[in-house]
């Protein structure tokens, strides 16, 4: 016999399903009145720092459909490359930016939208840069447990070629999944849940 | 958002998911999962700085009637419909650790089975006395609590007779983005949660039992709402003493 690691199991996930919005955004599901605002609706604000861009794509089945029922979570570092969390220990991040968004796929043609800033660089664990990128999370009826990808940015072409998570992508015409091309101040991320564009997701 | 400042934050990476322990992708038994589910092999990497870090919600958010689903979408004086519980208990890490300042969302059908919400169907009346969603920050030793009505069962279109036990939703916020968690708690004694295609997406039957919430005869308060006691977990991280600092630390 040998001491018991004592450690617990992680809760299993189950789906957010169909009414993800009663829960997540209630006023998007017209339940107003509870909240003030759905949390993560807006993340910069006058003073915050960096280039504004907007993000906007789908998330596409099998079929080719988009979801009009996903609720879309990112997560991204501020100009600087500084994320607004307490375990960020490199610096203090941007005071007039969350960093977090969340928003419903849009019950007539599924779009999602985030009016964010470009973030900056930070570092991978060996002290490498990783090239500026969104973290993306996906939850929806159907999904059994919610999907981590990351977008990276088309004009960022030097970077994305020293990044070392796109570096441990096997199949390289795959990381093209990741990259979201640019136009104006607009990137598109559609990101396939099946098929030949299947976008790369990670156990992170 | 908000820090703990008496108290260094950790920055370790998260513990690897036990992949088996949760649902797979593809549960055909819980058909709209056939579309929607990756085929390919997820890729693997140890977190960086982007999923350790993650946003933080402070009690400033919270409204006084949040964790009251009874009274936070009645009309003055009146009351949701249905039997009185109170929901508590804590959030934990894999390492059994309190995770405090957690932010906890949670929604679920009325004391008939019915949501309110748009692309609801069923033929059960809505209360106009329950809105159904909740939130609650968790303290210092973890716990959180709220009070409801306990939902009732309702029939979905899957199978041609599918019905999901009785459930309220919970959505998780950890310290890290790799914590964020979306799942449901069960009843105890409930002969639904067995014949239900989604939970049953669950492979491992204690890992199902890890989602039933017992009845806590303790906390039940006389005469006025019994309490169910459920404990989430969230993933555990590593100590960070003997890794490489990272650029700029």
């Amino acid at each position: 016999m040998v001491q018991d690691l004592g450690y617990l199991k992680e809760s299993p996930s189950q789906t957010a399903g169909p009414y993800v919005h009663i829960g997540c955004t209630p006023n998007f599901a017209g339940i107003t009145g509870v909240y003030d605002t759905d949390l993560g609706t807006v993340m910069v604000n006058d003073r915050t720092l960096g280039e504004r861009i907007t993000v906007r794509g789908r998330v596409i089945d099998g079929a080719g459909a988009p979801l009009k029922d996903a609720l879309v979570e990112i997560w991204q570092a501020d100009a600087a490359g500084l994320y607004n969390s307490p375990s960020e220990l490199r610096g203090t991040a941007d005071p007039n930016f969350t960093g977090w968004g969340r928003c419903p796929t849009s019950a007539d043609d599924g779009i999602f939208t985030f009016e964010t800033i470009k973030p900056g660089r930070a570092p991978y664990k060996d002290g490498r840069r990783m090239a500026p990128h969104i973290t993306f999370w996906i939850v929806a009826r159907g999904i059994n447990i919610g999907l981590h990808t990351r977008m990276y940015f088309a004009d960022e072409a030097e970077a994305n070629a020293e990044d070392p998570l796109l570096a441990r992508i096997e199949h390289r015409h795959r990381v093209a999944t990741l990259v979201a091309p640019r136009e104006g101040s607009v990137y598109t991320f559609d990101i396939h849940l099946q098929g030949d564009k299947e976008t790369v997701f990670l156990d992170i | 958002m908000s820090d703990f400042s008496n108290q260094k934050p950790e920055t370790g990476a998260f513990f690897q998911r036990d992949r088996a322990w949760h649902a797979p992708a593809l549960t055909p038994g819980y058909k709209t999962s056939v579309l929607r589910s990756p085929q390919k092999a997820l890729l693997s990497l140890d977190g960086t700085i982007s999923e350790i870090t993650g946003p933080v919600f402070g009690h400033s958010i919270l409204g006084e009637l949040d964790n009251d689903l009874i009274h936070n979408f009645a009309k003055p004086g009146e009351s949701a419909i249905g039997e009185r519980i109170i929901v508590h208990g804590r959030v934990l890490d894999e390492r059994g650790q309190p995770v405090r300042g957690a932010l906890l969302e949670f929604w679920q059908a009325n004391a008939g089975g019915r949501y309110r919400h748009k692309k609801e169907t069923y033929l059960a009346p809505l209360d106009p006395n329950f809105g159904g969603c909740g939130r609650a920050i968790t303290g210092e030793d973890g716990s959180y609590r709220f009070r409801t009505v306990k939902p009732g069962p309702y029939p979905w279109p899957n199978g041609v007779n599918d019905w999901r036990p009785a459930h309220i939703h919970f959505s998780i916020f950890g310290h890290g983005f790799a914590q964020r968690l979306i799942t449901q708690m069960y009843f105890e004694g409930d002969p639904m949660i067995w014949k239900c295609p989604i939970v049953t997406t669950i492979p491992d039957r204690n890992a199902i039992e890890q989602l039933i919430a017992p009845l806590d005869w303790a906390n039940t308060i006389p005469m006025d709402a019994r309490a169910y006691k459920f404990d989430i977990v969230l993933r555990g991280r590593r100590s960070t003493l003997f890794e490489n600092r990272m650029e700029g630390n």
